[in-house]
């Protein structure tokens, strides 16, 4: 008897503590699912529209009802086009954006990774000149100079190729100003013991360098997708091609569908614009994972 | 286990190998060693005397200014660390964070272009050797500083180098894993017998794993010796004060050439006689005293007590002899008084060194 009396003294004892705290966290909870349903809401609100016939959103707006014009919304977006060729259907501009947003991450990592690379780990006389160069390149932003650049790009004949979307923008001082900083905080002896164990230079950065900068890759490449993609004065400069325009260029082309004289195609539009918005948000939540894993993980 | 290495000849000679950083400091003075195959030689020194540098010189990590570093009979002044048949342990161990324990040890093979199998037999072996079986598949952060440490050694075994460098490998370990590590690294290197070079600050470290010793000050070679030659023969007063905690006691005195040595008016027999005249530093080991609480027969320097540190087994008792502090070492169970002492000092515990030199006479 007696010590059930005592098992039973040690919960009670600790509720109110326990009590205070879960309050605490409905309190915090109350607000992040409200922050998350003033954030949702909009998107939720086009998925609903795009289900129910255009007519009915004209009379009565967003509703409540699901309905069941979704299949043959999705397919209009993806496969019909608005425009005059015919060219840009939902489907390729979004290989479009996608080919923009890989190749302008992916080629300002390799670049950016090489050239922090050549400026911590070698020996080279303007090193440091040539590291404050390219950071004076954050003082100009593709807007000041995208009438040279433009015209670069056209006479190299890169004009309305994904060549000319990519490659004009993807020396990025931002990332190699944070490759070399993460590159200047791996050990010295790191290094040495590479040397010793026979890894020459490119060894070294494949083998050894590389992994080790994964998170920050990582971190790099959330930040350059979503940059990539989200592009418009560019793609709009260099791509008069309707079949290489991006998503973000076709939303012109959204709007367009509501401007129409019949009735405006909000099931189409809008789901072009989700389309628009997926892929990074896609990018950040699975990428988000792996970089907390990394973070937690790696100790140099 | 003894099949692990193959052993190669790993003699090692430097001939006035000398360093000047490009900023002008001039690190190391024109050094030569002669380190026989098979020896563990420990470079001892205070901090910033350029132990690393001349370490470093040797693995091919910093560039020789000048002299020869020879390594089973080969110059390898230009070559590449790589090329050099070393491995070195590094203070922070310098494992490959990403890579299981693994492939920390094998990589350094498979960029030498091993068969895979060759490989795996060394890296086993290597890792039975250091009780490392049941952590091949773990990364180095998995793994406790020990352990870690031991992965540093494997990594250095599998390759079967002429030469072992080792830079204060056991400074980021706590006190009770260095000594058991230090244990273990000098019984694996006796047992694979591969000539070795140990950088270290820690004189006990350098008294219990050396074959010889080389004490470093200032760039240049103090002395270099067994680490009894060192410890009973000190060649100047700087290895007499950096070898043995604490240190070797220091007082001015006199020698006139007699036979014995006076200190503050007190003659002690010195049993031996020197070319020299006049002002010495006389050095007493702490542990090298009788004590006794009266004066006594013969000669005896006054000692006046001030404070006891207790060690256990043993006393340190701190005073004064003539003015000049002065430790004394004695066992736990030595009678002390209040006050005045007197201590006694067998004539072939007395060191004499030059006042100026430090030079040992
Ligand atoms: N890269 C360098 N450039 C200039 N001076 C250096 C460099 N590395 C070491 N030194 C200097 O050389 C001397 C010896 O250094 P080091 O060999 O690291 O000493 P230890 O390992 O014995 O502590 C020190 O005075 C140090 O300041
Ligand atoms: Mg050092």
């Amino acid at each position: 008897m007696a010590d059930m009396t005592d098992t039973r003294a040690i919960p009670t004892a600790a509720t109110p503590r326990r009590r205070r705290l879960r309050w605490g966290a409905i309190a915090d909870h109350a607000v992040l699912i409200a922050g998350a349903f003033v954030m949702m809401a909009p998107l939720l609100m086009l998925l609903q529209m795009s289900t129910v016939p255009d007519a009915e959103i004209l009379k009565s707006g967003p509703s409540l009802r699901i309905g069941d014009q979704f299949g043959p919304n999705l397919e209009k977006a993806m496969f019909g086009s608005m425009s005059f060729s015919g060219e840009n259907t939902g489907l390729s501009m979004f290989r479009n954006s996608l080919i923009l947003g890989l190749g302008f991450a992916l080629g300002k990592i390799v670049i950016s990774m090489m050239a922090a690379y050549a400026i911590v780990y070698f020996r080279l006389r303007f090193a440091t000149l040539a590291f404050w160069l390219i950071f004076t390149t954050l003082l100009l932003p593709l807007e000041v100079r995208i009438l040279p650049s433009y015209e670069v790009t056209q006479k190299l004949g890169l004009l309305n190729s994904y060549g000319g979307l990519i490659i004009p923008l993807i020396a990025s001082a931002t990332a190699t100003f944070f490759f070399r900083q993460y590159f200047m905080s791996v050990p010295e002896e790191l290094v040495e013991a590479a040397r010793i164990d026979g890894a020459g230079p490119v060894k070294f950065f494949i083998d050894i360098l590389v992994p080790l900068s994964k998170t920050m890759i990582a971190a790099i490449f959330i930040i350059m997708f979503v940059y990539g993609w989200n592009q418009y004065l560019w793609p709009t400069m260099i791509v008069t091609d309707e079949g290489k325009m991006t998503l973000v260029q076709g939303i012109r082309q959204i709007t367009q569908g509501l401007e129409g004289n019949h009735i405006p195609e909000f099931g189409r539009s809008n789901l072009l614009a989700i389309l628009a918005v997926l892929p990074p948000v896609l990018v950040v939540i699975f990428f988000q994972s792996w970089f907390v894993k990394g973070l937690t993980e790696s100790d140099k | 286990m003894d099949k692990v290495m193959d052993k190669v000849m790993g003699n090692v000679r430097l001939q006035g190998v000398t360093k000047t950083y490009p900023n002008g400091t001039l690190a190391v003075h024109p050094t030569s060693i002669d380190i026989a195959d098979g020896e563990l030689i420990v470079l001892v020194g205070p901090s910033g005397c350029g132990k690393s540098t001349l370490l470093r010189m040797v693995a091919g990590l910093e560039e020789i200014t000048g002299g020869t570093v020879t390594i089973g009979g080969r110059a390898v002044n230009d070559l590449d660390p790589a090329e050099r048949d070393i491995a070195m342990v590094f203070q922070n161990y310098a494992l490959y964070p990403h890579m299981t324990v693994y492939k920390n040890m094998a990589y350094g093979l498979k960029n030498r272009g091993k068969p895979k199998a060759e490989i795996d037999e060394k890296v086993r072996a290597a890792a039975e050797m250091l009780n490392l079986t049941d952590y091949l598949d773990r990364k180095p952060s998995q793994l406790s500083g020990g352990q870690r440490q031991r992965v540093a050694m494997g990594r250095a075994i599998v390759r079967e180098p002429a030469l072992f460098l080792f830079d204060e490998p056991l400074s980021n370990l706590d006190a009770k894993l260095r000594n058991q590590m230090r244990v273990e690294i000098r019984a694996l290197q006796r047992r694979i017998g591969v000539t070795s070079i140990y950088v270290t600050h820690d004189q006990v470290e350098a008294m219990t794993m050396a074959d010889r010793i080389v004490v470093l000050n200032g760039g240049r070679i103090e002395q270099i010796g067994t680490p009894a030659e060192i410890y009973r023969q000190p060649a100047s007063t700087f290895v007499a004060s950096f070898m043995g905690a604490p240190p070797m006691n220091l007082v001015p005195a006199d020698y006139s050439g007699n036979g014995s040595v006076r200190v503050c008016g007190t003659e002690l027999p010195l049993g031996r006689s020197a070319d020299y005249r006049g002002a010495v530093s006389l050095g007493v080991r702490p542990e090298d005293v009788d004590l006794a609480t009266g004066a006594g027969d013969g000669p005896a320097l006054p000692f006046d007590l001030h404070l006891v540190e207790e060690l256990g087994a043993h006393r340190l008792l701190h005073g004064k002899v003539h003015a000049h502090p002065f430790v004394v070492n004695v066992h736990n169970a030595t009678a002390l008084s209040e006050g005045r002492m007197y201590l006694r000092v067998a004539p072939g515990n007395l060191h004499m060194f030059a006042p100026d030199s430090g030079r040992r006479i």
